[in-house]
């Protein structure tokens, strides 16, 4: 899961703080693995140096809990591409997928988009894993069959959350 | 090649919407998948596709010809010469064996019995099938019923096969051995293959997917 990627969909809806970004990550996306401070304000200290984010306030006393941190246009376009780029399919994908459809939702893009080319990704892979264990020996075709149930499970989510997509939009944007 | 291409398909059954601006395009000898939710109109599209249903509006070019302008009769005539078909079950004639099932469309076509007979034995053999040659469909197990069904539909060097939810009573191992030797038989004649599925480890031996949602499809290579 891409932590500077989340970071940044999030501050497309507004200037936030860091402690107010942790918060707003846990609740979506942290439910058995919250963020450390340390991770947030290492990440936005990244996401400032490449210029995908600026400060946007410093409100009196010191330290990086005083800032505020707004998306630049750099940043939003770092989302786009990656919401519009497949992540590698490979088992156990549930966060950053998940993830990746609530923010597109957020911002207004198309979820399903991000849902299809994410499918299309999957299913090359099933194809190329097909042909070779077409072409292979019994333990090719075990092995092969392992990672092709796998990605299966990832593609019945796929198909199950782009039924619910109008659902889910209801439930995030509220 | 282009060798069928729908565009603008609707059709509904009463108040249900089952095809609504629905396109699609196959080459020719491609596998190409057709995916989507339960009811979300694979099989209508299908059939449409295939001659077997009329739109209500839209239009299907098999090469240079417009199926929905045809008659009914030149139409069968196509699909009899033309296409081939595999559905989920249910299509076998009980009361002949598995030869003479093989062997009728060929029949059909004014073929010779010993000719006919001769062709579909050796498309059994192709199927890995051969054994249950002088059975009936219902003394078969179900693999072996579908793999009669892909010689049958084969048996008469169709351009195209459509084969709905081929594998969808088959248990995965031989769903799986319906699966490649469909496709390998299709590759080799270079027949193509319009695949309608739900199953992902079924799409993935197709060459691409289009996908079909609230009776829409997104043919995502040829998007205009
Ligand atoms: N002959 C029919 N009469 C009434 N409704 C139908 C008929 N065929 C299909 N439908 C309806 O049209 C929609 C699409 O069906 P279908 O094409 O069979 O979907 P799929 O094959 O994707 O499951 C469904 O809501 C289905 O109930
Ligand atoms: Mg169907």
């Amino acid at each position: 899961m891409s932590i500077g990627h989340a970071l940044l969909g999030l501050l497309e809806g507004g200037p936030r703080h860091g402690y107010d970004l942790k918060r707003a990550y846990d609740e979506r996306f942290g439910h058995d693995r919250p963020l450390h401070y340390g991770q947030v304000y290492s990440t936005l200290s990244r996401l400032l140096k490449n210029g995908l984010v600026t400060e946007a306030g410093v409100e009196a006393g010191d330290g990086p809990e005083r800032k505020r941190y707004a998306i630049t246009d750099a940043g939003v376009t770092d989302v786009e591409r990656w919401l519009a780029t497949p992540e590698k399919p490979e088992p156990y994908l549930q966060n950053t997928l998940y993830a990746k459809v609530v923010l597109a939702l957020l911002s207004g893009r198309s979820a399903t988009e991000v849902l299809d080319t994410q499918r299309a990704a999957h299913l090359t892979t099933m194809r190329e894993l097909t042909r070779r264990k077409t072409d292979g020996d019994l333990a090719d075709q075990l092995i092969c069959d392992f990672a092709l149930f796998h990605l299966e499970a990832d593609l019945r989510w796929l198909e199950l959350t782009a039924a619910r997509v109008d659902q889910l939009a209801v439930e995030v944007t509220r | 090649m282009t060798l069928l291409r729908a565009e603008g398909l609707a059709k509904s059954f009463g108040k249900t919407h089952a095809l609504d601006d629905a396109g699609i395009t196959i080459r020719a000898g491609e596998v190409v998948a057709v995916m989507g939710p339960s009811g979300s109109g694979k099989s209508t599209l299908l059939h449409c596709l295939a001659g077997i249903l009329p739109p209500d509006s839209g239009t299907v070019h098999y090469r240079d010809r417009e199926l929905t302008s045809m008659n009914d009769s030149a139409r069968s005539e196509l699909r009899r010469t033309e296409f081939g078909f595999v559905f989920q079950f249910g299509q076998l004639v009980p009361e002949l064996t598995c030869l003479e099932n093989v062997a009728l469309p060929l029949r059909l076509s004014g073929m010779k019995r010993k000719d006919a007979e001769r062709a579909a034995r050796d498309w059994l053999g192709r199927l890995e099938v051969d054994g249950v040659a002088d059975q009936r469909p219902g003394e078969t197990s179900g693999g072996q019923g579908q793999r009669v069904a892909v010689a049958r539909a084969l048996v008469t060097g169709p351009k195209v096969i459509f084969a709905d939810e081929p594998t969808g009573a088959l248990d995965s191992l031989n769903g799986e051995r319906v699966m490649h030797l469909l496709t390998t038989a299709a590759r080799e004649t270079g027949a193509a293959v319009v695949l309608v599925t739900h199953e992902p480890r079924v799409a993935a031996y197709s060459d691409r997917e289009v996908v079909v949602r609230d009776g829409r499809s997104r043919d995502v290579e040829f998007a205009r």
